[in-house]
């Protein structure tokens, strides 16, 4: 058995809640790229040139890329031969993220209830926290902080089994022509199919933490990856919706099996600053 | 759709409303102010009380922005729009009283269009994410309401050059709704 203490994992959270907001990945940066050179709207391209030079300001000047700077969120896993020294792990996580939002200038935009109390938590806590135990002796964190714009154009679906694969790529598009300019296009879109409910929620919020370069290792998957994204990029909606044929820079789709009687289908948006940092603690000898 | 020409200059206080059509781009001098949808309620809230505003929305520009807090020696943090369709509960009854334009992202209820046609107002669209390039925008803050609200406290911003497009003129013509139709396959 290997330990790790938790005064190690706020420091790595703290550090990791900033990165991820200063610096977005080379994925995105890439797949700008690609829709500055195949936007046909002029308003569109002019829109993908900002966004461009806004990642990179972000960078050099070490500022958030955007102002809402989001909900953290953690898929977090955790080696069953670890031990964990310290205080508890969540109350560690959650250390991190207030000292990573203060020391970072990051937003804080977490109220404390959602409907009776909506008062500022004043340091961006609680966070989301997703734990997998998994075999080994390290912790493997991933923090993607989570704006609302486009959070709040997610939705769910039990789909009927007769529905089949066409219920679920009309489920996803229907969702995506619906949030329109809302989310800021342009959009990654995370999809999660199979499980239950709120496991078909989990893996299209888990979907949107795998680099968008990177398709699913099932290739019948990785297909309806690809047709739904040229799909949504036929809506018109564009670069922040003012018109255009770069809607989607990717779609990433996670199953899971599911029972006989269902077919739950969750959409999960992200806007284009889609973050994501991941970091792998390993665990020491005593 | 053409070719769009050179940005429009505007200068707050906002009077030059008819002038605009969906589409233009535009760059934003002056002051504006900021209000997301907590400090929209409080303002309605104050003005079924019967109360004063904390400032008066004739012919100003409200900007629905929260922002991050700004570093040791700078103006304000990243400052890019939020979704304005928080707002449209709220909004009709500001520009019944003068307020002439938003700034935000996305899109609006047909009621909040209907009292833009009516008043005379104008919605821009600022480039939701584009907080540190906007942010750059910002020549002074200052926080003149509802500090409690954190980074939903009112702001009096001066800005210079604000980029934006103006997605829905006073006669309802509507970016969001004719490039969609025009790139739509």
């Amino acid at each position: 058995m290997k330990i790790l203490h938790t005064d190690e994992i706020i420091a790595a959270v703290e550090r990791l809640c900033m990165e991820a907001n200063y610096f977005l990945g080379e994925d995105v940066l890439a797949g700008f790229e690609r829709a500055l050179a195949n936007e046909e709207n002029p308003l569109g391209q002019e829109v993908l040139e900002r966004l461009m030079e806004n990642a990179s300001i972000a960078r050099e000047q070490e500022v958030p890329m955007c102002q809402d700077t989001g909900m953290a969120v953690f898929f977090v896993e955790v080696g069953q031969d670890l031990h964990i020294e310290g205080i508890n792990l969540t109350d560690a996580i959650n250390q991190g993220v207030r000292q990573g939002y203060q020391k970072g200038y990051l937003r804080k935009s977490i109220v404390k209830d959602p409907v009776l109390h909506r008062e500022n938590t004043g340091d961006n806590t609680p966070a989301v926290i997703h734990y997998d135990i998994v075999p080994g002796d390290s912790l493997k964190l991933t923090v993607g902080p989570k704006g609302f714009g486009s959070e709040n154009m997610g939705g769910i679906k039990m789909c009927k089994p007769s529905e089949g694969l066409e219920g679920v790529i009309d489920f996803v598009v229907d969702t995506v022509d619906k949030a329109g300019s809302n989310p800021c296009p342009p959009i990654i879109v995370g999809v999660g199919v199979g499980g239950d409910m709120e496991k078909a929620a989990i893996l299209a919020k888990k979907a949107l933490m795998r680099p968008i370069d990177r398709r699913n290792p099932q290739p019948e998957w990785a297909d309806v990856e690809a047709a739904i994204l040229d799909k949504i990029n036929c809506l018109g909606i564009g670069p922040q919706g003012f018109g255009g044929t770069q809607t989607a820079l990717a779609v990433n789709i996670e199953t899971f099996p599911t029972h006989i009687a269902g077919m739950p289908v969750a959409v999960n948006i992200n806007c284009h600053a889609t973050r994501h940092k991941e970091l792998l603690l390993k665990g020491r000898e005593r | 759709m053409s070719e769009p020409a050179g940005p429009i200059v505007i200068t707050t206080p906002f009077t030059q409303v008819a002038r605009l059509k969906a589409g233009d781009s535009v760059l934003i001098n002056g002051i504006v102010y900021t209000a997301r949808d907590a400090a929209h309620k409080k303002m309605i809230e104050a003005l079924d009380r019967g109360e004063q505003l904390p400032f008066d929305v004739r012919n100003q520009i409200i900007y629905y922005v929260g922002p991050s807090p700004e570093k040791p020696g700078g103006i304000i943090g990243s400052a890019g729009p939020t979704t304005s369709g928080r707002m449209d509960a709220y909004a009709p009854r500001l520009i019944a009283l003068g307020q002439t334009g938003m700034i935000g992202k996305g899109l609006r209820t047909p009621e909040v269009v209907e009292a833009m046609k009516r008043h005379g107002a104008v919605y821009f669209a600022a480039i939701g994410g584009a907080g540190a390039y906007i942010s750059r925008c910002v020549k002074a803050s200052e926080i003149i309401a509802y500090p409690e609200l954190g980074p939903e406290a009112i702001r009096k911003l001066r800005v210079e050059n604000l980029p934006a497009i103006v997605a829905i003129d006073s006669f309802g013509n509507n970016i969001y709704e004719v490039g969609k139709a025009h790139y739509r396959r």
